[in-house]
Formats: C-alpha cells, structure tokens, sequence
C-alpha cells in the first residue's frame, strides 16, 4: 500500500510542476464556469442541472488529458524498466497513477464547489436549499471520472506516445459517454443494452439524487475493467 | 542462507523468432564482483534485465540467493538493487526527492529512511546536487544517482548494466573506484565492453557470445591462457645487413621456442619478432645463440595475450556472422 501510495504522490507532484495541469484543469474551469453562468444569467435559473449535464462531457476531454502522459511517458524516457524493477505488483503501479489522476480531477472539481453555494444562496427563502441532488452529482462525477480514467491509462499504457495515449482514451470516453445516443431509434431491447452500457445514463440517475447499487456497480466494474487491461498491457511489457 | 548469490539455470529467452538467450547457466558465490562480457547483442543486457526481475524469462530458471525471480517477483527484487542500462531517472524531480521517492517504493522503513538516503548521498558523493533537478546534472552525476538508487535499500546483489558508458575518463575512474568500494560487502555483477574495467575491478569474468557462456574465469587466467610469448628487436653486430630468413632459423633452432612470427622491429638495420614457447624458459639458450651468431640483442620482452585478444578469440564468430 505504501508503496502505491509513494507512486500517487509522485505522480501528483509532477502534474502540478507542469504547465499542462493549469492549461488542462483551467480549460477545464473555464468551460465549466461560463456553462455555469449562462443559465445563471441567460436562462435565469439559479440551477446546477446544466452544469452537472455539462461536465461529464467535458470530462471526456478533461480526464484523457491527465492520463495521457502517465504510463506512456514512463515507457519513452524508459522510466518504466526502473518502475517494474522496484518491489511491487504491476497492479499496485496502476492503483497508484490511478489515484493521481483521480486527485486531479478532484482538484479541478473543488474549484466547482463555488457554484453550488452560490446557486444555495441564490435559493429564494422560506424553501431550503437542497443539497442531497448536489452530493450525489459530485459523487456520480467521481464516479465517472473513475471509470474514464480506467480507460484514459489503459490508452496510456498502450503507445509509448501520448498524443496517441490521449486519442486512445478520448475515443473510448467518447464511446462510453454517447453510446446510446441513438438508442431511440434502435428496437428497444438493443437500445436497452446500449443504454445500460452509457455512463452518462447512469450519471444522471445519480445525479437526480438516486443511489442505486446498479448504478455504482456499472461504475466500479467500468473501472475495474479499465485498470485490468491497463495491468495486463503493463505487465506485456516484460514479455 | 544459500551460499550462491545467483543461480542462473538454463536460461532461454526469444524475442519473437530471435533468440537472445540460449540455455545459459552460471552461479555467482557471495561477494564476488563479477564482470560480464560479450559483444554487443550478446544477451548481457537480457540477462541482467531477467534477473533484476523486469523481464520474464522464455524457460529456465534465476535465482537470488535461494528466490526465483520469475516465482516470487516481490521478494526477489527487495534483495538487488538494479541499475539499467543508459540510466533512466525522473528528470523532473530533485536529487533528494527521487531518493525519497525510491526509498518510500522500497519501504525502507522509515526511522532509518533518513538515515539511509544520507548514507547514500555521501558513498556516491552526491552531497553538493542534492536540490537540483536531476535534468541539470551531468552525465557523471546522473550515473551517481542511479547507484546511489541502487543502494538505498542495502541490497545484497548490485545488478550494474554498463555503468561506466558514456562517461569521461575522470568520471570512470571515480565511479570505479566506488564499484570497487562497494564490491568489498555486496556481490556485483556489472557489464561492460571496457576490457579493463574488468581487469581493474572484477575477481571474475564471464564472457557471453550469441546467448551462451563461452568462457568463465578470473581475469588473470583469462589473459595468460593465451599462453605467453617474448618479443624481441635484433641487430647485427658488425653492421652487415640482417638475412630475414637467417634469423628465423637462428631463432626456430632456440630449444623451447616453438614457433617465430615477424614482428616489428625498430626501424632501419633491425628486426623483431615474437617467439611463442612452451613450458621450457628459452631466454638462456636464446641469449647464446645471440652471442654464437654474432648478433645483438636491443630488447627482450615478455608479452601476455591481452584480455582483448581473449574476448577476440571467444567471441570472433560473432564478427564474422555480422560481417
């Protein structure tokens, strides 16, 4: 544990030593405040629900971003030989640079956590403010983000490049975000399937404020999944 | 606690429909320091690379003291510290942090983490770098870092992969000299295509060609056992001109020598060459025969095959399948 743990902090300390992470996680702010703040001012309303319908898009760009270089940078400065000489399961390795990647995205998302106060103090009084439909989005958005970091380092760990890491892991995202885009038009069994299988489905059952272990289980096998093929293609490397 | 070090038993590794390593076996008692030799593409590296536990052997086996490195991954590679070749390192990071970082992977414990990144720091002389970037140093001071990586967690095997490549000659002196200073507590295995860093460092040498072991010896009986020669430089006494062919059989006829190659002499009215002999000591009789024809003897020198001619002579079939 120590061990992964050492990894984490390292990989987290390099992110925030580079430039990439203020031009990554401040696009990121960037997009997600002026969403914020259109349907504050524009529309009126004094809601989350386009924010929370808007960052799981964005996170398709976002968390691709920060995997990008994790496994694929160590693979080209050769890094890697020096990482699996060291003491540890491979899987110990990937639980590392995968709970680096979810402190970033965390880190971009406290910067979020404004909105929410400011959308309760907007709440006309006499009604209170309710802050279970909140949680939940920020829970459902880690959750989220989990998964598509599963599938951001399993792109990492594939190429010893990171554009390539990056496309890899945004296609993916992408493909898990929208799958059932078009499962109106499918016969309704398939488009059932299709459905299951979107995180953005999921996403918003959680975000109406509703745990369902079905939901969290899709996520955590979703994740599970990523991290396993990101050990399997890690560990062919000492092949 | 087993007395061999490593044990490398029948060791097979291909790389696709290439094969690198060809049943290769050896064992390496404690605290020797042994030099591994071979040319480029000879299976140094992949052998180093499978016992440091980063590569998974094709078949057999590698031992570390009694740990198989391919059953029990973990526990293996607590026991070595391992320095790649080319010496990758995070550049990013400062001397000191990638130390901590290491020692913290390696869970050093930590009322001694302290302790044992200062003692690192001082053996490979890193005390004045510590803050800077690992991407500021030099080539030397890079090559420090990584050993100092190595023996952070005190590991009983140093696995070295050319540590000595691309450095001036001032920085491999010094980083010899801590091999040296090393190898007097931990068992060494370092590769190299210098000759005589083995010589000047290594107790034992084993040569590898084309994925097996071709030869394995200390490097004294490596250098003498291409058998011992003299060389010595003629002149003629009287100033009359020297007959080449004369002074062949002058010298074939020496009892002991048992055969004469031309050598180079030292210029105009001399000429050299090198007499091969068996056990007899022919320097006496050769004097004589000196004397007897009228000759004058300018320089008598004993000549030892040089490791280099060693390895040459091992692993010449190499050459020839690249040529």
């Amino acid at each position: 544990m120590e061990s992964t743990f050492a990894i984490a902090r390292r990989e987290f300390r390099t992110f925030f030593g580079s430039p990439i992470a203020y031009i990554v996680l401040g696009g990121f702010l960037l997009l997600a405040g002026w969403l914020y703040f259109s349907t504050l001012f524009l529309a009126g309303q004094a809601s989350l629900r386009g924010f929370f319908a808007a960052v799981p898009v964005l996170f398709v760009v976002l968390v691709p971003a920060i995997t990008m270089r994790a496994l694929a940078e160590e693979r080209k400065s050769g890094t890697l030989e020096l990482l699996l000489t060291l003491p540890m399961e491979d899987w110990q390795i990937v639980a590392g640079k995968f709970l680096a990647a979810l402190g970033m995205v965390a880190a971009g998302l406290v910067w979020t956590f404004p909105y929410a106060l400011t959308v309760a103090a907007l709440t006309g009084p006499g009604t209170a403010f309710d802050w279970g439909p909140v949680l939940a989005g920020y829970l459902g958005l880690l959750l989220l983000a989990a998964s598509f970091i599963g599938l951001g380092l399993w792109g990492s760990a594939l190429s010893r490049n990171q554009i390539v890491g990056f496309i890899v892991g945004l296609v993916l995202c992408f493909a898990f975000a929208f799958v059932d885009a078009f499962a109106a038009l499918l016969p309704e069994s398939l488009g059932q399937v299709l459905q299951y299988l979107s995180v953005n489905y999921h996403f918003d059952n959680i975000a109406r404020g509703v745990l369902d272990t079905r939901d969290l289980l899709f996520y955590v096998s979703l994740t599970a999944v990523g991290l396993l093929l990101t050990t399997k293609t890690l560990s062919s490397a000492r092949q | 606690m087993p007395n061999s070090m490593i044990r490398i038993e029948r060791l097979t590794k291909r790389y696709g429909p290439t094969e690198a390593l060809r049943s290769l076996s050896f064992e390496v008692p404690r605290g020797q320091v042994i030099g591994f030799l071979g040319p480029n593409g000879a299976g140094k590296s992949t052998t180093m690379k499978i016992l440091a536990g980063y590569l998974q052997p094709t078949s057999g086996k590698a031992l570390v003291g009694d740990v198989d490195v391919a059953a029990e991954p973990v526990r293996a590679r607590k026991l070595i510290g391992y320095l790649p070749e080319n010496n990758p390192l995070y550049e990013e990071m400062m001397v000191v942090d990638f130390l901590r970082f290491i020692a913290e992977v390696r869970q050093v414990e930590k009322s001694v983490r302290a302790a044992r990144i200062r003692n690192a720091v001082e053996r490979c002389g890193l005390g004045g770098v510590i803050g800077k970037d690992i991407s500021q140093l030099s080539k030397g001071y890079r090559q420090r870092v990584g050993l100092a990586q190595a023996i952070l967690h005190e590991p009983d095997l140093l696995i070295l992969d050319e540590p000595t490549s691309g450095l001036d000659p001032n920085q491999i002196v010094e980083i010899r000299a801590l091999i040296k200073d090393l190898g007097k507590e931990k068992t060494v295995i370092l590769s190299t295509h210098v000759l005589s860093e083995v010589q000047s460092t290594c107790s034992r040498v084993l040569i590898i060609n084309d994925g097996q072991l071709v030869a394995d010896d200390s490097p004294e009986q490596l250098t003498s056992a291409g058998e011992g020669a003299l060389l010595v430089v003629l002149a003629s006494r009287s100033g009359a001109p020297l007959e080449l062919n004369h002074l062949h059989s002058v010298l074939s006829a020496v009892p002991g020598v048992t055969a004469v190659e031309p050598a180079e002499g030292e210029g105009h009215g001399t000429a050299g060459f090198r007499l091969r002999f068996g056990v007899e000591d022919p320097r006496r009789a050769l004097f004589e025969a000196v004397v007897k024809h009228d000759l004058l003897l300018l320089e008598v020198r004993r000549t030892q095959a040089s490791l280099e001619d060693t390895f040459r002579k091992l692993t010449a079939g190499e050459v020839r399948k690249a040529a």
